[in-house]
Formats: C-alpha cells, structure tokens, sequence
C-alpha cells in the first residue's frame, strides 16, 4: 500500500496557501542554477511551469512531442478562463468560486486545493493581460465577462471563442522568452516514453526523437508532468488527435498512484458524429448556452426541418427541468439529459442523434452583429463541418468526451506519489472533482504553472543543495531506455494484418458503450473482458510498417495506444467499484427517481488512488478520505 | 484568385450521402535527404462529409492493408487552430476554400472525377521531413527573438489598471489570431515570412502594454526572419493563403514600426 498523505497545511482554508508559501524551504538566486528541473508538456500547465521556473534561474528542459510548444492541445479552448475578480459587481468572490467549483464537482474534490485555485484565479488574469492576452473588452476599455455553466454569476474571461489560443500563445511568449535568455533548453519532437525513478525520487525521464527514433536519457533533480488528460482513450473525444497518456501511465507503472480514472467528462455541446470514418469530435463552446436554447422536438421522430416546428411544439427541455439554471446547468447534468431525450427518440439530424441548439431568440433580441462578434468563428466552424448555416437553421449538439478530472495523484504541492514527481493541468486528478466546470481548465492549468509548481518544486530541490543529479549514463537510465527500444521493436516486429486505428477505434468502442454516458455493473464486467481480449488481438494481430530510424506515426500512435489499452482497464475497474453516481461517473444502479446522480458519501466520499501491481495483476486501491468542512455536503440541485 | 469564399450553406444543403471517385498525386520522400516524387493513387467511395484529413486517412488505412507504407502528414486538433496541418493541395496552401485550415476543408468541395495533387509546404526554410511533413522550427526562433512581452509572473499590475480601447483590442486580437502554419511562407514566391512575423508584431506592437519593447522587438524580430526567409515584394499571397485571413495591413505596421525603431533604437544608444 502507498502512503497518501496529502500535506494539507494547518491553519483556516483562507490562510493555508500563505502560511505554507511562508514556511516553504528557498533556493537563493545563486544556487537555483545548480538545479535542473524536466518538465514535459507545453501546453498551459507546462508551458507556464517551464517559463516561470526558467524565470526564477532554475535550469530548465522543456520537451514536447509537437514541432513547436505552441501546438499543445490546450490551444484548442474556445469559451473562457473562470477568475473570481467580481468586475461585474455580481455577488462574485474567492469564497463563491470555491464553492460552486466544490459543487459542481459534486463533492469529490480536495476542499484546501480547490480554494488556493479560486484565490489563484485572479493572478492570472492580472498576469495574462500583462503578457498582452487579447480578452474580450467592453467599450469603455476594461475586461469583458461572460456566464458559464453551474454558475450564477458572470466570472468567465474570453477572447471570442479563441481563449486558449490566447492563452497558449501568453505563455510560449513567456517560454520563448526564456529560452531565448538561454534559461530553458527547448526540445521538441521529443516524446517522453518513460520516467526514471532511483532510490525512491524520481530523477530524469527517458524520450524518443519522432524524427530520428533516436533514444534519449534526461537526468534532472525533478520532474514535472503536465502532459494533459486521456480522453483519447474512447478513440472519439473532442481531443486532438494525439493528445494521449503515455507519460501518466508509464509514471503510473512506475509507482505513481492514478487517481479516480473513472472521472470522464462528457462535454454536451459537441457535433453529432456524421458516419464510421469520423476521426474526431469537434467541441461547441459551452459559452453558446449563453444564448442558445436547447430543445428537441414534442412529437417522437418529428420528421419536419426545425424552422416548420411551431414554439408550442418543442421541448425545451432544459428550461422546463431546471427553471433556476435553465441551458446553463453544469455539463454533467446537460449531457445526461441530451442523452435522455435522444434515447428517447426524440433525436434530431439525419441520424437521429441529436438535439438542437438554437439561436432564433438570440439573433432577434440582439441583432445578428452581436452573436457574430460573440461566436463568428464557432459559427463559422459548424458551418464548415455540416454545411448548415446556424444564423438560419439550430445547430445539432450531442454530447462527447472532453475532458478527464481523473489523473495521477498528486499532494497539496503538486507532487505525485513518487518523490520528486510533480504533475499539473489535466494531468493531476486535479481539482475539479467529479466533474469539471466550464473554463476551470485553463485556470486550473495556469494556476499550477505560474503560481503553484515554482513554488513548491523549489521547496523540494532545497533539500538537494550540492546534490548533482544521477548522471544520464547510470544503469537506471540503461535500463529505461532498453525497455522502450524494446517495446518499439515489439510493435515493428508483431507482423499482424490490423491497422494500430482499427484496433484503436474498437478498444474505443468498447469504452463508449460500456463506460460512457451510462455505466452499469453489467456493462463494465463485459468491457474489462472484452478489453483484455482485444488487447490480446494487439500484441497478436498489429501491422506497423516502416522502421524505428525515421519519422513513423503509424509506430507513434502504436505505443500511446498500447497504453490506452492497459489504461482502459483501470477506469473500467475504478467505475465498478465506484458504487454511486457522482459528476461525470453515473452509474445506472444509482440514481434518484428523477434520473439524477445519486451519490454514497457515507461509502465513497474519498479518492481512490490505483496503485500499479505488475503487468496483468489486479490494481491496488488506495483512499484518501475527503472532508467537507466548509461547502456541506448536498445533493446538487440546479432547480 | 480561384479561391470561393465557401458561403454555400443554407437552409437546404443537407445532402449527405453523396461518395467520390478520386485520384490523388502525393508527394512521397522517406526522408529527408531521400529522393521524393509524385504517386498517384486511386481513392474510390469517398464521402463527401469526410474532411480532408479523414480522407487521407481513408487512403492509409487501405495503404496499410496493401502492406505499403501510409503517407506521412501533420494534424492534431482537426479542429483549425492548432496549425499542425498544411499541404498545397492542387498548388494552393490548405486547398481552394478562403480561410480554411486543411482539416476544415471537407470533401463536399470536391467532385467525383477530380484529380487532387497533394505536396508538402515548399520553402527553403522549411525542410522536408518526409511525404507532407516539413519542419517549421525557424517560426519558433523568430517568436525568440522578441515576440512576448517581458513580465515576470506574479509581477503584473492588477489587470484593470490599463484600459484599453475597444478597437484597438479587436485589432490586437485579429493579428494575435495566427496559428503558425506556415502557409503563408508557402504560399510566397519569395519563401518570406512576412506575414508570420507582422501578425506577431502587431499583436503585441498596439497594445498598450506592449508599447516598452515596442520597437527592440520589432527590430529584433525582422532580423531574426531575415537570418532564415525570404524577402517580401508584396505580392499578397500570403494574406490569401491564410486561413485566419491575418491582413496584410501588419505588414505594413511592422515595416513602419522596424523603420522608426532603426532611428528609435540608434538615438536610444546614442544617449547611453
């Protein structure tokens, strides 16, 4: 059994971040250049990370398996970043940000964590529009707002429908900036395929060139993960392509603990899959429940366009469910009922599998102008992929994997069960609980990057002053990269006839109908096995042509998959013990009469930590117990 | 141009279902010192609602099946923001549709019977890696060189402090909106990096806070693009090319900012 302890400082919530940043162990500015610090990932956890520690005078190496840090998925956010700056004179403030973040996470989140994150909000955005953030302003010159789902104030910070791009691009301007300055050392291509861990810390990580194969041992006194989440593992997902969990499940295998997998979130705004080939689902920003309506048609199978339904007979069914938070229920509670209705058969669009979004009311209330200059591009992006033109038809949305609360189990500091081990963003099982709230991401991202990591990854390293790092030729990092020449030799080598996609798509398959929206004990019992068998057809039946030495996607996505497999396991095994429903986890045995989550805080107010038992054995469960001393405990009611 | 303008949605232009015959011409190199030329490839039973992307998947996949090797090309977000995809497809960068990425250019913009010709973004700046793949990393050393404003975090004022006129944000955001895909290089006959880099000046040059290193950037920036582009001669390509339609007009801000700053950044020396 692993030791969870998650170092929560003493003292009240509002004080804990202080006091802990003030009895925090420093480097002095002259020996921070004695220490080097890895961190993978460039994307807003990373990249941020990266830059400020670079910043501060660490030695830092920063990887990334793109061609520039720029292309990390956290560019693809569209709606916004959620800080408690209450510019609006709304009833805002630090204390509501915690608590609807608690909330909407449907109490399964750390009380001290997620508090330091909506203290930390309003540092980012301070920080970001120094940096030269675009945000959205009003004309008077000062910053814009806008809603979010699961929330009754308007905290959500935006560049039109663009706010991760923005945001990314901050941040790589701060890490430019610094590997410029020679602080960083930037290695992109490079993709972390292990992480090497001796005498219990983890010293250094072992990377392969996706243009040479080249295999590459990087010794440091610490690393840091911040390499995103695993909604991959369902194959479709509104997800970059290879956005994947290598680099957590490998620091799993190592000793890392994985929290919670069974956290999905499913996002509801997504278009609808059009046929067998699609290759991804492409997201809605939740910010158009603002001012779309969400409705399906009253009679079953209505087979008239949506323009020939009169109001009177269409359901909007969100608006008449939950009258207080109408379309802007939390994403959870929106998807499941998406789900409701198109299960129902009352499904709209050629395949009957979706609901419309609609902007009629918006578009007359505030001229066509407004909803341009809010979503133009998300407009324009529908229109591309559908060919209909949402100005004059309701968009069609369905709901689809976005996002993963789960992740490796990290402490108040950010550090996983491996010493020396820190992990930030979608990465860590975070802190968002159960579910996460609409623009929470990116705060949370840039909170761990700029705010949290460059302090508590010094405070580790002062405890190593004149500790060289184990050097990259030691026989541990001998090993590690044996192991991954190995298993890239095994994929090359298999010989089968399946392409590394079919297979992928399948294990995917398998995930969205037994481990999706709905999950049940039957269904995830037939997924665990039908998993191990396909993973079976993997080692036995996979074709990867080409070679190990040049640029070879086909050989890529073949590991990261390799992974999602094993991964898979776990979060179907996680959502089997998981008896109650809660957020993202929804458990058909567990549901109130209305059909809503229904969760067992009396068994399962705790996180579950997996621990890794060896290749094929049954995962070890850990708990570290939650307590809800300030938001009190209640069923979530949107009404 | 022969670009349309893609506004051919509407009310009743569902109409799925419809599959293509295609033949592709694809630039295949196996590495980047390897010799590369033109295959063609036959490509039936395409559907129309597929992108470009799941297109080139369709054919790997049955290139896999025959034992050959799939065709190697950039993509990520295929959702038009990450920038990692970009082909010339029939001589124009990400295809015929104005302001697309290649993922968003869907087959429905195509007919049955077309003769696609697939090639990797062509500048000296950017070598091939392999088929469509090039490497763009010299982008990357141009934002180095001055493309950030220089805040330390945990250092920034309280973000109302400045406010900043509307406009002049809009503005701001227009160039900020590039994504890096190269398109713009490869679409010059030149190989320049004009637009790339005006987008970036310009984002950060008319914001307020931008304003202290607003004209060692703008220096730093040029000269930095000079060491790995071509020169620019206006000739607009890139501005139609682009598929976040970035303005030329950046083009014209940053020259007029790289001139002052030569005289800016001469008589600030001079006082030192």
């Amino acid at each position: 059994m692993i030791h969870l302890d998650p170092a929560v400082p003493d003292g009240p919530i509002e004080q804990k971040w202080d006091q802990h940043k003030f009895e925090m162990k420093l480097v002095a500015p002259h020996n921070r250049r004695r220490f080097e610090v890895i961190v993978v990932g460039t994307g807003l956890a990373g990249g941020a990370a990266a830059a400020t520690l670079g910043e501060l005078g660490y030695k830092v190496k920063a990887f990334t398996f793109h061609d520039s840090p720029r292309r990390a998925h956290s560019i693809a956010a569209q709606g916004g970043i959620n800080a408690a700056k209450n510019y609006r004179g709304d009833g805002d403030s630090v204390q509501r940000l915690f608590y609807d973040t608690v909330k909407g996470g449907d109490f399964r989140a750390r009380e001290a964590n997620v508090y330091r994150l909506a203290q930390l909000s309003v540092n980012i955005i301070d920080q970001c529009v120094a940096q030269g953030v675009p945000f959205a302003r009003e004309y008077g010159g000062l910053l814009d707002t806008r809603s979010f789902g699961g929330t009754q104030v308007s905290r959500t910070f935006y560049a039109r429908g663009q706010t991760g791009q923005q945001l990314l691009l901050g941040a790589y301007s701060a890490l430019a900036r610094q590997v410029e300055a020679g602080n960083v050392e930037l290695f992109d291509r490079s993709e972390m395929l292990d992480v090497v861990v001796k005498d219990g810390r983890a010293c250094g990580i072992v990377v392969r060139n996706l243009h040479t194969g080249q295999i590459v041992s990087h010794a440091a006194h610490a690393v840091v993960l911040a390499t995103g989440g695993y909604g991959n593992v369902f194959y479709l997902s509104t997800n970059a392509k290879a956005s994947n969990a290598s680099a957590i499940w490998r620091a799993h295998r190592k000793g890392a603990a994985l929290a919670n997998p069974c956290y999905t979130q499913i996002h509801p705004t997504c278009i609808p899959a059009s046929d067998e080939f699609q290759s991804k689902l492409t997201l809605m920003s939740e910010s158009l429940r603002n001012d779309g309506r969400i409705w399906v048609p009253e009679e079953f199978g209505d087979p008239r366009p949506p323009n020939q339904i009169p109001e009177s007979e269409r359901d909007y069914y969100l608006e008449r469910r939950y009258p207080a938070f109408g379309n802007l229920v939390p994403r959870d509670v929106a998807s499941r009922a998406a789900k409701r209705e198109v299960d129902a058969g009352r499904g709209v669009g050629p395949l009957k599998n979706g609901v419309y979004l609609d902007f009629k009311t918006a578009v007359e209330r505030l001229g066509r102008n407004t909803i341009e200059e809010r979503y133009g591009n998300l407009f324009e992006m529908y229109e591309r992929i559908t060919d209909e033109d949402p100005y004059q038809v309701p968009m069609r949305i369905y709901p689809a994997v976005h996002y993963t609360m789960g992740g490796l189990w990290v402490d108040y500091n950010l550090m996983s069960t491996i010493p020396g081990l820190f992990v930030g963003g979608e990465a860590n099982f975070s802190d968002h609980g159960a579910n996460r709230l609409g623009a929470s991401a990116l705060m949370q991202g840039l909170a761990d990057g700029y705010f949290v990591l460059p302090y508590t990854v010094p405070n580790y390293l002062a405890g190593m002053l004149g500790q060289a790092p184990i050097p990259a030729d030691d026989p541990v990092f001998r090993a590690a990269e044996a192991e991954v020449a190995d298993r890239t030799q095994r994929y090359l080598s298999t010989g089968g006839t399946r392409s590394v996609d079919d297979l992928h798509r399948e294990l995917g398959k398998i995930m969205w109908d037994n481990c999706g929206m709905a999950r049940s004990r039957e269904g995830l019992e037939k997924a665990i096995s039908e998993i191990a068998a396909l993973r079976v057809e993997f080692d036995r039946d996979l074709r990867v042509l080409g070679s190990a030495d040049t640029l070879n996607q086909s050989l890529e996505k073949a590991g990261r998959v390799d992974d999602f497999f094993e991964l898979a396991g776990l979060l179907c095994r996680d959502a089997l013990h998981r008896e109650e429903s809660c957020g993202g986890h929804f458990r058909v045995e567990h549901q109130t009469e209305e059909g809503e989550a229904l969760r067992d805080d009396d068994h399962f107010a705790y996180a579950a930590a997996w621990e890794y038992a060896g290749p094929g054995a049954e995962p070890i469960l850990n708990k570290e117990p939650l307590e809800f001393d300030h938001v009190h405990l209640a069923q979530r009611s949107y009404k | 141009m022969s670009q349309t303008n893609g506004q051919t949605g509407g009310q009743t232009a569902v109409h799925h279902g419809r599959t293509l015959d295609l033949k592709l011409c694809i630039w295949r190199q196996p590495g980047p010192r390897a010799e590369g030329r033109m295959v063609e490839y036959d490509l039936p039973g395409v559907s129309e609602d597929m992108s470009f992307l799941e297109m080139l998947d369709l054919l790997n996949e049955r290139l896999i099946a025959k034992e050959q090797e799939p065709v190697a090309f950039e993509h990520d977000c295929r959702e038009g923001i990450c920038g990692s995809c970009g082909m010339m497809i029939n001589g124009q960068a990400h295809g015929p549709q104005l302001g697309t990425a290649t993922c968003q250019l869907h087959m429905r913009k195509f007919n049955s019977g077309d003769v696609i010709e697939i090639e990797p973004w062509r500048a000296a700046a950017f070598p091939i890696v392999r088929d469509l793949v090039v490497n763009r990393s010299a982008l990357d050393r141009i934002v180095e060189a001055g493309g950030y404003i220089s805040v330390t975090a945990g250092a920034a004022p309280e973000a109302n402090i400045i406010p900043v006129p509307k406009p002049v944000a809009d503005a701001a955001f227009d160039a900020a909106a590039c994504i890096g895909c190269g398109a713009c290089v490869a679409a010059c006959p030149n190989g320049a990096a004009q637009l790339f880099t005006a987008a970036k000046v310009a984002h950060l040059n008319l914001l307020p806070q931008g304003q202290a290193e607003r004209f060692s950037r703008t220096e730093a920036m040029v000269e930095r693009m000079e060491e790995f582009f071509g020169s620019c001669t206006f000739h607009g390509e890139c501005e139609a090319a682009c598929p976040k339609r970035i303005s030329l007009e950046n083009i014209v801000l940053m020259n007029g900012d790289y001139v002052r700053a030569k005289f800016k950044n001469r008589r600030l020396a001079g006082r030192r």
